[in-house]
């Protein structure tokens, strides 16, 4: 038996607040926060090529797109994390961790803002696209709580970078926006996404990729803000244009929008039925 | 399955790096603490009822039976693949084991009940071999399951086959523990990698007494506990990494798969299991594995079949 597994059975026999004491050094090493699995290096490697392969064979698993980010994150977390605490805003993030779901931001207050405001252009993009903030699955496999924030608010951020840079849902569009953030922030399931997320286009719709949208996401990633360091719920009121030049973000080319998915109309109707009464 | 408490690392140790045990025996018992606290509070609390395992947890026993249908409720429409992603296929082989010890049909039509037969696996093979061994089709198996889910599953693949529609073969939802069906009645019961799901197994084990004709066989396929410490130490590695790993990748539930691998850790090990079997007025072999035994392990101990006959 090894040796602290000596201790623990020695502990365990003996009273009931040294028992407790143990159970809580090891609670508190094995489960960081709410929904922590920890997992060992085997295990990370096993669940990082099982969710690669799973998300490739069926990408609307975004449970297993979330689990390979997490397993592969490696060093790019902490070096995110040391980005934020670089600027004022991005410490302000970290310390006040704020969560994006429908909760949280109030979409009836959005909707109202004038036109012209990132607030408004964001309830618009959601609409437009058919989704809600709430798809997002929690973080689980990041030992570090922190670090485990940042994985949480870069999965939560991602439709802002959408809107941001109007780009659609479809698969082309979010390659496109993988390699923008693979530009700007670095993480390594960012570049998985972006290696292998062509292989489910058409010969022509990669040709678009890679001729009209992949230069524009590379040149205007690479130059942007770190968008990670963007406190967004503070700035619903900010125009747009304004933000985007703050930011150092210029337009795409024109892209092609498809119908809506069902799931943000359901929720609009919910809304404007609530307005009326 | 998450602890009460959420501690911020930071906060309180943060010199301290966020490593687990890396002993197999250390993070199953820490996980293990780390589930009890539910249960503790609960079982301390002299008003509560009598509590039961849960896998790893502790909870009150009328909890489990709801607790279990759910887990069968969320892996039914892909238990037959996680079955052969988790053993590789191997649980066939033992099915197969399994039927060619009882040789249902070997000495005449059998009226078969198969417990906790959801899918429908051991079903099949009854009537199979009743068929193509013995060119018996009046052989009849009833399948009884607790979880409406997995029936219908079983009830589908059955379609698939010759015998839907027969007499051969029929889906009730039942309790393994309160049987609505008549004493003395079927010559072979059946229950395979069901028993350990079930609240109390000296309650299901009388019924299954009752239910039986004498001279009927009562036939148990379940996990059970490897001896071979080399082979224990792989099985355990494999059952804890790999398994609620497989379950989140295949099915994007690892919780159902933390309590399987849980629960066949708190079954009974083969002598014990033996031993209630014959408590429950059975004539089992002699206490040991193998020919004229009270059980036969299958890879090891992996899986155990058990027999005891109504005398």
């Amino acid at each position: 038996m090894q040796g602290h597994c000596q201790r623990a059975l020695k502990l365990s026999l003996a009273s009931s607040s040294k028992r407790n004491a143990w159970r809580q050094r090891c609670m508190s090493s094995v489960l960081a926060y709410d929904g922590h699995i920890p997992l060992n290096w085997m295990e990370n490697t096993f669940l990082a090529v099982g969710s690669a392969v799973m998300a490739l064979a069926d990408p609307r698993r975004g449970d297993m797109v979330a689990a390979l980010g997490e397993t592969t994150a490696g060093p790019a977390l902490p070096r995110l994390r040391d980005r934020m605490l670089e600027s004022a805003e991005g410490r302000q993030i970290l310390k006040e961790r704020p969560r994006v779901n429908s909760s949280t931001v109030d979409m009836k207050a959005l909707s109202g803002l004038p036109e012209g405001t990132f607030g408004r252009a964001y309830v618009t993009w959601l609409d437009r696209c058919g989704v809600t903030p709430d798809t997002r699955e929690p973080v689980h496999y990041i030992d570090d709580p922190e670090l485990a924030y940042v994985m949480q608010r870069y999965r939560e951020c991602h439709d802002f970078y959408h809107c941001i840079t109007s780009m659609p849902v479809s698969v082309t569009y979010e390659v496109a926006l993988k390699y923008f953030e693979f530009a700007n922030l670095g993480l390594p399931m960012t570049a998985i996404s972006a290696a292998f997320g062509p292989l489910r286009l058409t010969s022509a719709q990669r040709a678009r990729l890679f001729g009209e949208y992949v230069p524009w996401a590379l040149k205007c990633g690479g130059s942007a803000r770190s968008l990670i360091t963007v406190y967004w719920e503070k700035r619903w009121e900010q125009d747009v244009g304004e933000l985007k030049r703050e930011l150092g973000i210029w337009d795409p080319p024109e892209a092609k929008w498809r119908k809506p998915l069902s799931e943000a109309r359901v929720a609009a109707e919910k809304r404007s039925a609530a307005t009326l009464q | 399955m998450h602890p009460v408490r959420r501690l911020s690392l930071r906060a309180t140790q943060p010199w301290r790096s966020l490593r687990r045990p890396s002993c197999q025996s250390c993070r199953n018992y820490s996980q293990a603490e780390a589930e009890r606290t539910v249960g503790e509070s609960s079982s301390s609390n002299p008003r509560s009822g009598r509590t039961t395992h849960f896998g790893f947890q502790t909870i009150l026993e009328e909890q489990k039976e709801n607790m279990v249908k759910g887990v069968f409720s969320n892996v039914a429409s892909k238990y037959d693949l996680m079955n052969d992603a988790m053993s590789l296929g191997v649980h066939r082989l033992w099915k197969d084991d399994f039927i060619d010890e009882l040789k249902p049909g070997k000495k005449g039509p059998v009226k078969c009940l198969d417990v906790a037969g959801g899918t429908g696996d051991i079903a099949l093979r009854i009537l199979d071999h009743a068929r193509e061994t013995y060119a018996d089709r009046e052989t009849t198996v009833e399948v009884l399951d607790i979880n409406p889910e997995m029936l219908a599953e079983g009830y589908k693949r059955f379609k698939k086959t010759m015998y839907h529609n027969t007499p051969q073969i029929s889906f009730t939802e039942g309790n393994a523990q309160k049987l609505d069906k008549p004493s003395n009645h079927f010559d072979l019961y059946t229950i395979a990698f069901g028993i350990r799901n079930c609240t109390s197994i000296p309650d299901v084990l009388s019924e299954a007494y009752r239910v039986l004709k004498p001279g009927g066989t009562f036939a148990c396929l379940e996990f059970s506990k490897v001896t071979n410490p080399v082979l224990s130490t792989v099985y355990d590695q494999y059952s804890f990494s790999v398994i609620p790993l497989l379950g989140t990748i295949l099915a994007s539930d690892r919780a159902s798969y933390q309590y399987l691998v849980e629960s066949i850790r708190k079954f009974p090990p083969q002598e014990d299991f033996a031993r209630m079997i014959r408590d429950a007025g059975f004539s089992t072999g002699g206490d040991f594995e193998g020919k004229g035994g009270a059980w036969m392990d299958l890879w090891g101990g992996v899986a155990c079949i058990h027999r005891g006959v109504k005398l």
